[in-house]
């Protein structure tokens, strides 16, 4: 921390919402959608889901109304901050054919300024995965990197949690530690509201805020541990990355191979996920071609397509190469897990598959 | 303001980018394969392009998609890019399609390379089955410009039919260079005098006289890479000494997409080629 924690009052909130406005960036903040917590653009706190709730568990999320006036008493959602980073489409190149054959361009990597209110400690370990994915690698995704540093990140301490959380047992929750340039506490009537970095410095400067009384600091520090108290799922990890690695034959992924529709839904929801493809996206004579980048996910039947046949022809070779991937080959490859602990691949399930589950099932099975 | 692209050529930092090239060549190997000389349009482009035997392009063909394709041939800056490539799937099938003078798109050279300074003073087995001979065929190419540096040096290499063996047409002078090249077919007519059968019948019969300083280099299905090297393991050359050029889908070539993992590798960034004792527990996995 910078600067010593502050106290921002519930009623000053829209004036935070206000100063970053102030300050060219644009809000993406929490808002109700289709029954969902869908991050967008805000402008007003009116649009925060105050008041509102959710229930989750395997292949199970409902938003309920609280019993108390606080912004961010919901947890994760089927939504991410990574869209933001890492866009589900993006147009990566064009391609125009002229009398001295196809040229080629690359579009301006142009960034949004962007704000992102309440990322949660799960999240900002996700952003820090995803950065050693793009940003700290042999190649660079320029894209990634100018939106990633463009944008500032107001973080929220949990004081809740679902059922499908595990955070304390990824290490990353539910305080934030790192990666913010403010970070949030809701507590009665307001925040605490700290610095993590020049850039939260500056903002933290232009907020009607008082100083942060010590019975407010208390209260600050019992919402983190009411949520640490709420996390209820224990993922055991000790060696799962050789744990799985040795298992790779194991009778437990024809078991899961019956369960999972390989539908990609858990791909798609996770916050670190990164796989993509390329769209050609052309006009009819083919003459002008853009090349848009999507989102795609290991559990598509074509991802592992080669001249000589499909490699993972099958639901169980799929999910093994998914979990195996972010559980284990992950620390391999990025020196970290590909998993944070934030659940919303157990939640977004549709038939509620949990992953810690199945890598507990594998370890009963093979100790 | 849109950016002209330029050849990225190892830069890291836009490996999305695309040059253009021409189609300066093409000549028909076997069939359904045939090798394409390219030239980049850019003379800048043209006088820096450098890639090491075993790398590969991605070849684009906009509204179709790109491919990744081997060098089939090194070249010295200024020359054209060469590829030997199969008609198999939408780009290669396109590709084959067009004509002297038509023009595409190049992305690279990308991934690792055969380990060919380490062979120095050494024997050296090539072992092909089909197209695998194109990456291949750089290495003799080096071997061919240097070969006093190298000891015994065979190729074995197999194809479906005798008119499928690759560049047949060049292994009187590759003999000649003192390259013991043998080949054996799946199937044959009768006017066939050569070897039918696997190719691991090749690797049983190749002479290893010192198997501590013999290296193997093998490109081909994976099947058949598995009962080379069980072949060449059983007469006892080390796991460290044995390297293959794999196959997976690649699709961005930076290791960001995801497309070609292998265990923890990414084929594009980490291979294609890669010792064998990186890959060889992963390898008797199915499907994975």
């Amino acid at each position: 921390m910078t600067q010593q924690a502050r106290f921002l009052p519930r009623d000053e909130l829209q004036t935070l919402l206000d100063c970053l406005h102030e300050n060219e960036y644009d809000v993406i903040g929490p808002t109700i959608r289709q029954q969902a917590i869908m991050y967008r653009s805000v402008r007003n706190v009116d649009e925060l889901p105050v008041g509102w709730t959710d229930q989750q568990g395997p292949a199970v999320y409902q938003l309920e109304e609280s019993k108390s006036d606080q912004v961010f008493r919901f947890n994760s959602s089927p939504d991410s901050w990574k869209r933001f980073f890492f866009p589900a489409s993006s147009e990566i190149g064009t391609a125009t054919l002229t009398d001295q054959g196809w040229q080629f361009e690359t579009p301006p990597t142009q960034a949004p300024r962007l704000a992102l209110l309440g990322v949660r400690a799960c999240d900002l370990a996700a952003i820090a995965v995803q950065d050693r994915v793009f940003r700290d690698n042999e190649y660079v995704d320029a894209a990634y990197t100018r939106r990633r540093e463009s944008a500032l990140i107001v973080a929220v301490n949990c004081g809740t949690a679902a059922s499908t959380c595990f955070c304390t047992s990824m290490g990353d929750g539910p305080q934030c530690e790192s990666g913010f340039d403010l970070v949030m506490t809701e507590i009665d009537r307001g925040f605490i509201i700290e610095s993590g970095s020049p850039r939260g410095d500056e903002i933290l400067t232009q907020l009607p805020t008082e100083s942060a009384r010590s019975e407010q600091h208390d209260a600050a520090k019992s919402e983190i541990q009411n949520a640490r108290e709420a996390i209820t799922k224990q993922f055991d990890t000790r060696d799962v990355h050789d744990l799985l690695l040795a298992n790779l034959e194991h009778a437990n992924w024809d078991d899961v191979a019956d369960r999972c529709l390989s539908c990609a839904n858990c791909t798609m929801v996770c916050p670190t996920c990164f796989c993509s493809t390329v769209d050609e996206v052309s006009n009819l004579s083919n003459t002008e071609v853009t090349r848009v980048r999507q989102w795609d996910s290991c559990f598509n039947i074509d991802f592992s397509r080669t001249a000589g046949g499909i490699v993972r022809d099958d639901t169980r070779s799929r999910y093994r190469q998914w979990l195996t991937h972010k559980l284990a080959t992950w620390e391999d490859q990025f020196d970290t897990s590909g998993c944070v602990g934030c659940g919303r691949c157990i939640t977004c399930c549709p038939v509620g598959i949990d992953l810690t589950k199945e890598v507990a099932a594998l370890r009963e099975m093979t100790s | 303001m849109r950016k002209k692209n330029r050849v990225m050529l190892l830069q890291r930092t836009e490996p999305w980018a695309v040059t253009a090239a021409r189609i300066a060549d093409i000549h028909d190997e076997t069939p359904g394969v045939k090798t394409y000389q390219l030239e980049l349009s850019d003379a800048d482009d043209r006088s820096t392009y450098e890639a090491r035997a075993g790398q590969f392009n991605m070849l684009y063909l906009p509204g179709v998609g790109e491919s990744a394709i081997s060098l089939s041939h090194l070249t010295q800056p200024g020359e054209p890019i060469v590829h030997t490539v199969r008609a198999v799937g939408n780009v290669t099938q396109t590709l084959a399609r067009l004509s002297v003078g038509d023009s595409l798109g190049v992305r690279g050279p990308f991934g690792s390379y055969w380990p060919i300074d380490s062979v120095r003073g050494k024997d050296l087995i090539l072992v092909a089955g089909g197209i695998g001979l194109a990456p291949l065929r750089p290495v003799i190419d080096f071997i061919r410009s240097n070969r006093g540096v190298f000891g015994r040096v065979c190729l074995l290499m197999g194809a479906r039919t005798p008119a499928d063996l690759l560049y047949q047409d060049e292994y009187q002078a590759w003999r000649s260079d003192d390259i013991d090249v043998q080949t054996t077919v799946d199937r044959a007519q009768s006017d066939w005098q050569g070897h039918v059968g696997v190719v691991t019948l090749l690797v049983n019969r190749v002479g290893i006289v010192r198997s501590d300083r013999t290296m193997l280099f093998c490109c081909g299905p994976e099947v058949m890479m598995t009962y080379a090297i069980r072949a060449v393991r059983e007469r006892g050359i080390p796991r460290t000494s044995l390297w293959l050029s794999l196959e997976r889908n690649m699709n961005c070539a930076m290791g960001h997409c995801g497309h070609c993992q292998l265990g923890p590798h990414f084929v594009c960034k980490d291979g294609p080629v890669l010792r064998y004792d990186q890959v060889n527990r992963l390898m008797r996995v199915d499907s994975l």
